[in-house]
């Protein structure tokens, strides 16, 4: 035994003196992180729900991405460098998410996190990325803290509008509109509630009349259904995610509970909450998209039902060209259209690119970018929140009938102004973004 | 005893030095989960394979450390090693509370108990959605390293301490502590009474072995431990959150500790690499194959499903008990 405690010693100072002696640090600054980037190659990545209950729809995104980046891959890519992206799963748990993020910025060392998704999610891990001096653009969610105080987080990004101006948005129309109604909000017990409550509170203060909220996860939501028939309320705006879209609608079905809905953007996908109906109800609702027809909501992307729109029809050839099987949906075009403004930022950033540079660039001329949002983006230095408006819609057989025209706004009491500026961008000819 | 197990402590801490120092920063991360599913892994094999007693809620013991971590952090006050310290007593004093309750029931009962505990905690932080941040969590600031500490460390080995690589120090430094400790309880007379408790409680009882708080000792040692690592799993996350501590995460650990051999810190050592690396490397794998994601995404939980049916067929002992099979069997013929 005493030879073995020998040995470990003698073991121990041996190692500890060969290491010893760095001395002082070496001293020097460099200009600029060039992580992830080659003259021939742009290492991106994300982190995706693609298990569990929040993959449905949500899982089609990053298929959206790297349809479009081998688009223009095939295309010569960006200043000859192609975009490699990497797709992480977490399975919507913000303990994988700091996980797999771990494995994108060390491992994998990507350039910049592109289109990371959820707000519970993404918010394990702004904190890190941006401590790492990672490019955190054009976070999948609308939370505020995206871009609300860039001192905070100066490398995040957020992209669709945030939920407190569409909150506002939907709040001022059914102010204007349906001015008796007594309405009820049906929340996500998040951020994604709590900043829709917000902007719907501004303009219809006096005319809600009770609020509900679930917890994702807990998918018994028939007491806040109850709740909300049980104060009258005959208008309910939801901001759910599609799964309670699709709960909400079922639940109210059981007890009787015919409303008007409204539901916010991110739950109202006709044909994803159409499925999960189906599903949910395990085969008993088949008309499922038929059962949202007449539900009001919100829309900044022209989508798959309106087949005959420039920016549709691009997305159309893209997927046909490079998707990877299934049918081009709403959740496709949207990780299309991310990573066209991604695309567009690269472009504008020039040759020498550093993460640095791409933060820059975007807050100097990101607001200048056209794309295919209806409304213009907001990135500057003093905010970093992304689309500024959208239109309200009508939903009639899976189509999105416009009821406004694109309505544009910020945080607080700016106003809403109808803005129909960036709604008739088109597409460069030959779909890639120019400089 | 403790002459027994220091040495061989003494060069797990010459290993790790010399791992931490040569890895990369992500495989740095991978080792402090490594290290603490370890350090809960080591305490329920303590509790299931010494004691017999199965707690399906261990996950839920975990998150009280996390989220006392998380609490305390809050305030700059306090220097990181008091604030883990506090975590793993808050849990211990929980776990004594569970132990007592725990220590009157047997079997599927005691199952059913700590299962409801492991449901029952990560709707806490839902329900006081304020204070303890709902289903977003509470974010936990890794505190910055002392200046004293981080000169010393490059001053050694040349190179500046990462926060990263701070915390993988941190994490196997305590995965050290508690397993030196873990074994002495285990080899003295406290392990001997939980054994025989474990074995056949009557005749420990005639023994004069009080059953009820010998049960509740080994609770209490192992919610300690499940604090721990709840506490490190924290900082490693940067996040205190609810999804986090589902009840997914228990009945990992105790697959966990299956696999490696149940008793065996060895086992739990080993049931917790098997859980850190496992999942990366198939998924890795299954793109490397050309499979999308999504496909791959669906491969790790199918490959550990089928690790988990060949060990339990191949060496129902776990890793560990496997492992000493084959070096019997080698040495006798």
């Amino acid at each position: 035994m005493k030879r073995w405690t020998k040995a470990v010693a003698v073991f121990l100072a041996v190692t500890v003196t060969a290491a010893c002696g760095a001395g002082g640090r070496p001293e020097g600054e460099q200009k600029g992180s060039t992580v992830g980037v080659t003259d021939t190659t742009i290492k991106i990545g994300a982190h995706f729900p693609l298990t569990g209950v929040a993959a449905p729809g949500y899982s089609e995104i990053p298929s959206g991405h790297q349809a479009y980046y081998d688009y223009v891959n095939a295309n010569g890519g960006v200043h000859g460098r192609k975009i490699e992206f990497v797709v992480k799963d977490d399975g919507y748990n913000p303990t994988t998410t700091s996980a797999v993020t771990n494995e994108l910025v060390l491992k994998e060392e990507i350039f910049a996190m592109v289109g990371g998704l959820g707000t519970p999610t993404h918010s394990a891990v702004v904190d890190f990325l941006n401590n790492s001096k990672v490019p955190d653009l054009f976070v999948s969610s609308g939370s505020l803290r995206w871009g609300d105080d860039p001192k905070k987080a100066p490398f995040t990004f957020g992209w669709q509008p945030d939920y407190e101006i569409e909150g506002k948005i939907i709040g001022d129309w059914v102010r204007k509109n349906l001015p008796n109604a007594k309405v009820g909000l049906f929340l996500q017990d998040d951020d994604f509630g709590r900043d829709g409550e917000k902007g719907a509170r501004r303009y219809l203060g006096q005319q809600i009349v009770e609020v509900a909220k679930y917890s994702p996860g807990n998918t018994d939501i028939a007491p806040q259904i109850a709740k909300l028939k049980a104060a009258g309320v005959d208008l309910v705006l939801g901001f759910t995610v599609p799964s309670y879209t699709a709960l909400s609608q079922l639940a109210s079905l059981k007890i009787g509970f015919k409303p008007k809905w409204f539901y916010s953007n991110v739950g109202s996908d006709p044909a994803l909450v159409g499925s999960l109906l189906a599903r949910f109800s395990e085969g008993k609702v088949t008309n499922g998209a038929s059962l949202i027809d007449g539900v009001v909501t919100t829309e900044y992307l022209p989508g798959v039902d309106a087949p005959d729109h420039a920016w549709t029809k691009l997305w159309q050839n893209v997927w046909k060209a490079h998707g990877k099987g299934g049918d081009l949906t709403n959740y496709r075009i949207y990780g299309m259209a991310q990573a066209y403004t991604f695309v567009q930022a690269l472009r504008a950033a020039g040759k020498d690119l550093t993460r640095e540079r791409i933060v820059e660039v975007l807050q100097q001329s990101g607001k200048s970018f056209e794309g295919p949002g209806l409304a213009p983006f907001r990135y500057s230095a003093d905010g970093h929140l992304g689309i500024s408006g959208m239109s309200v819609v009508e939903l009639k057989g899976g189509a999105g009938k416009d009821l406004t025209p694109v309505l544009v706004t910020d945080l607080g009491d700016a106003p809403i102004e109808a803005n129909d500026s960036a709604a008739n961008d088109a597409p460069p000819p030959d779909g890639i973004p120019g400089s | 005893m403790l002459r027994r197990h220091l040495p061989i402590a003494l060069a797990a801490l010459v290993v790790v030095v010399l791992v931490l120092e040569n890895s990369g920063p992500f495989l740095t991360a991978q080792f402090t989960t490594m290290a603490y599913l370890a350090i809960a892994a080591g305490g329920l094999t303590v509790l299931t394979g010494l004691n017999g007693q199965l707690s399906l809620g261990h996950g839920a013991l975990m998150a009280v450390g996390a989220y006392s971590t998380a609490l305390l952090l809050r305030s700059d006050a306090l220097p990181l090693l008091v604030i883990l310290l506090l975590a793993m007593v808050i849990t211990l004093v929980v776990g004594a509370l569970v132990g007592v309750a725990a220590a009157r029931l047997h079997g599927p009962y005691l199952a059913g108990a700590t299962l409801a505990l492991a449901v029952a905690v990560p709707g806490i932080p839902l329900f006081f959605g304020e204070a303890l941040g709902g289903e977003q969590g509470l974010p936990v600031r890794m505190p910055e390293i002392p200046a004293w500490l981080a000169d010393a460390a490059y001053f050694v080995t040349g190179q500046d301490l990462t926060s990263i690589r701070y915390l993988a120090y941190l994490s196997w430094f305590a995965v050290i502590a508690v397993f030196v400790l873990l074994a002495n309880l285990s080899r003295g007379r406290v392990g001997r009474d939980w054994r025989a408790v474990r074995d056949e409680d009557v005749a420990a009882e005639l023994a004069g072995i009080d059953l009820g708080h010998t049960r509740v000792r080994a609770f209490v040692v192992s919610a300690g431990c499940a604090g721990l690592a709840g506490a490190l799993m924290a900082l490693s996350a940067r996040l205190a959150a609810p999804s986090g501590f589902a009840l997914t995460l228990s009945l990992l650990l105790v697959s966990a500790v299956v696999l490696g051999g149940l008793g065996s810190l060895t086992g739990a050592l080993a049931g917790a690499a098997l859980l850190t690396f496992l999942p990366p490397l198939v998924t890795g794998a299954g793109t490397d194959l050309g499979l999308s994601d999504v496909q791959a995404a669906h491969l790790a939980p199918l490959i550990y499903g089928l690790v988990t049916v060949l060990i339990v067929l191949l060496a129902p002992a776990g890793l560990a008990g496997g492992l000493r099979k084959l070096i019997h069997w080698r040495r006798s013929s």
